[in-house]
């Protein structure tokens, strides 16, 4: 069985009828829960939660003391090409949007790994566009190759693959899969993936599968908030996590929560996720997933970051620079991703995490 | 009255004065591990040895701890016996000392340890000349497998790890102490001092605490009131206290007439 198999078993479930019914009642007996079935789970992602958002938070923390401590790990991705085929309506790198496409050599990369590396950084999360015919397995590997002289911690966020495939950049020095579903809701996938490979929703689906069977330690999933229906598509992306933390009990699962900036060429988003939506959501996961790692990135604002600290966040990216060669080799008017918010210096998040009386952790795991 | 200040615990050819271990983990600062371990007296701590970043000095986790503290590197984040012994040789290698805690986790969800691999590594490390204190999962047959694989002490976990929830594995404990030739170190699930205290009453040779203490609101006020629970609770072990009834006694059953 695959995960496939449950998001069938989800497709006739009427998310907007079960938000409609849940009570105060519903929601205070499952934050009184230690483990919390999914039931609980919708209960807490329903918009009627909102009001019991400070009692959600006190538990949130306390479960997240208890398990990750007063630490925040702290990573910086890596755009080593922005190649891509796929036509994805919401991204600034897809296949319609005319730039001048870059994609590093190996001495770039090296370069700008170095430049990294000298922020402090020893957790690198490296990314690519869909785009196999220019960056094929042996430049990916051989990548790989040159990252790990500078860093403990591999993570790829590249396009799905193969999982003999994923194993030749396990054995080349990765340690970590980023993959994101973009958007659970089948419709809306088709909607929005109009070109290329990305188009298989299975395909895509199954690949934290195909990472974790391959050896991944750590296995980082999300939905791109924006896209679908907020609540329910937060509720699916926990399932993931779940089903992905019991079928591979040896493998760390996290969650990141992406919400649409406009990106050149993108689309605006359907629906907006205020911030309070976002904490829910997330407090929603924590309490759900007490164990599971949650990623924030700099597409949010400072000020916001700096809050999450409390909520339940044990990951954030630093110093980010989210277009190719963006640390060493390039000038600032390059193409992005998406829009880096939280400018901030990779001391300077350090700092205010020491603030808040949390320890910024650089490096926790290395490739033995 | 005997006395306690030469009751040390040995492990290799360490002798300890504390009976309380310690880790380096969850800290709100690397800065509050030193005031830490001078408060509780703690003679060794456990690191991961996946933390630690020799390429930094400000951030490298053994410039925070005192060289008269043991180190007892942990192999953290090992799925498997054999990465379990290239972890302890990186360590040694790397100037962490001959001690090594043995933690092989097969299952992030509830990070309970895997005795059949740390067995394995325990046997390759022990020969290999490490003082070997393995993590595990209270088994009285593991234990005694952890002996004849050459392991200094064995460590059965009180409750699962940062859980707070005391000695839920007591029984088992208990059985442990009571047949182990080696040393036996509660470590995992101490949550209060009071547990702390139970374990050493229970005659357990010391403990491990590092989630309470850490992620504690004063880690050094914290440590104090571990060291004294642990303190009590040799002490009242030592002083071989009767055992709880369930009944209650009369304080001279035997010669009360006399006074009538």
């Amino acid at each position: 069985m695959s995960f496939m198999n449950i998001i069938k078993r989800f497709e006739s479930f009427d998310f907007e009828e079960y938000f409609k019914s849940v009570t105060n009642s519903d929601i205070q007996k499952s934050l009184a829960r230690d483990h919390l079935d999914p039931y609980d789970l919708l209960n807490l992602l329903s918009g009627k939660a909102q009001k019991f958002l400070e009692q959600m938070a006190q538990k949130a923390q306390k479960i997240s003391l208890q398990y990750f401590g007063r630490t925040i790990v702290l990573y910086a991705p890596m755009y080593i090409s922005d190649y891509c085929t796929n036509y994805c309506t919401y991204c600034g790198f897809n296949s319609l949007t005319r730039f001048k496409r870059t994609k590093l050599s190996l001495e770039e990369i090296d370069r700008e790994a170095k430049a990294i590396h000298d922020m402090g950084i020893c957790h690198i999360l490296v990314l690519t566009g869909e785009a196999p015919a220019k960056t094929p397995l042996s430049y990916l590997e051989d990548a790989v190759g040159v990252l790990k002289k500078y860093f403990s911690s591999i993570a790829l966020e590249m396009f799905p693959m193969e999982e003999d495939e994923y194993r030749t950049l396990k054995n080349a020095g990765a340690d970590s899969l980023t993959v994101y579903q973009e958007v659970y809701d089948q419709k809306i996938y088709k909607d929005v993936h109009l070109a290329g490979r990305k188009k298989d929703y299975q395909y895509r689906l199954l690949t934290p599968e195909r990472g974790a069977k391959a050896g991944f330690r750590a296995v980082n999933i999300g939905t791109l908030f924006g896209l679908g229906e907020p609540r329910s598509e937060a509720f699916l992306t926990a399932i993931h996590a779940r089903y992905l933390e019991q079928k591979f009990p040896d493998v760390e699962v996290s969650l990141s929560l992406p919400r649409m900036t406009k990106a050149k060429g993108g689309i605006e988003p359907k629906h907006i996720i205020d911030d309070s939506s976002f904490v829910r959501f997330m407090l929603a996961w924590r309490l759900f997933m007490p164990r599971v790692g949650i990623n924030i990135s700099t597409r949010e604002s400072e000020n916001f970051r700096d809050k999450l600290i409390y909520l339940g966040a044990t990951k954030y990216s630093a110093g980010s620079k989210t277009d190719v060669g963006g640390y060493a080799l390039k000038a600032d008017d390059s193409t992005v991703q998406f829009e880096v918010t939280d400018q901030r210096s990779v001391e300077k998040i350090a700092r205010m995490i020491r603030q808040k009386g949390y320890q910024p952790v650089f490096k926790d795991w290395e490739i033995i | 009255m005997q006395d306690i200040k030469n009751d040390m615990l040995t492990l290799g050819d360490v002798n300890f004065q504390s009976r309380l271990f310690t880790g380096t983990g969850k800290f709100a600062s690397k800065k509050l591990i030193a005031p830490m371990l001078e408060a509780s007296g703690s003679g060794m701590i456990t690191v991961a040895l996946r933390r630690i970043d020799p390429g930094q000095a400000k951030e490298n986790i053994l410039n925070y701890i005192p060289g008269s503290v043991t180190l007892l590197p942990n192999t953290s984040g090992a799925r498997t016996a054999s990465e379990a012994v290239r972890i302890a040789r990186i360590a040694r290698e790397g100037g962490c000392g001959k001690f090594i805690k043995i933690e092989v986790i097969t299952d992030m969800q509830y990070l309970l340890p895997d005795n059949h691999e740390t067995v394995k590594a325990t046997e390759i490390l022990a020969r290999d000349g490490f003082v070997v204190l393995p993590y595990m999962m209270p088994d009285i047959t593991v234990a005694k497998q952890l002996y004849d694989a050459g392991a200094a002490a064995v460590m059965p976990l009180g409750s699962p790890i940062g859980s707070n929830r005391g000695l839920e594995m007591e029984p088992v404990i208990k059985m442990i102490i009571e047949a182990s030739k080696i040393p036996v170190v509660v470590d995992a699930g101490i949550g209060r001092p009071s547990q702390a205290a139970q374990a050493m009453e229970m005659g357990a040779d010391a403990v491990l605490v590092n989630t309470a203490i850490a992620t504690s609101c004063d880690p050094v006020l914290a440590g104090r009131a571990f060291s004294l629970a642990v303190k009590a609770g040799r002490m009242a072990y030592l002083s071989r206290m009767v055992e709880k009834k369930v009944y209650a006694e009369a304080s001279s059953p035997l010669t009360g007439f006399l006074r009538k």
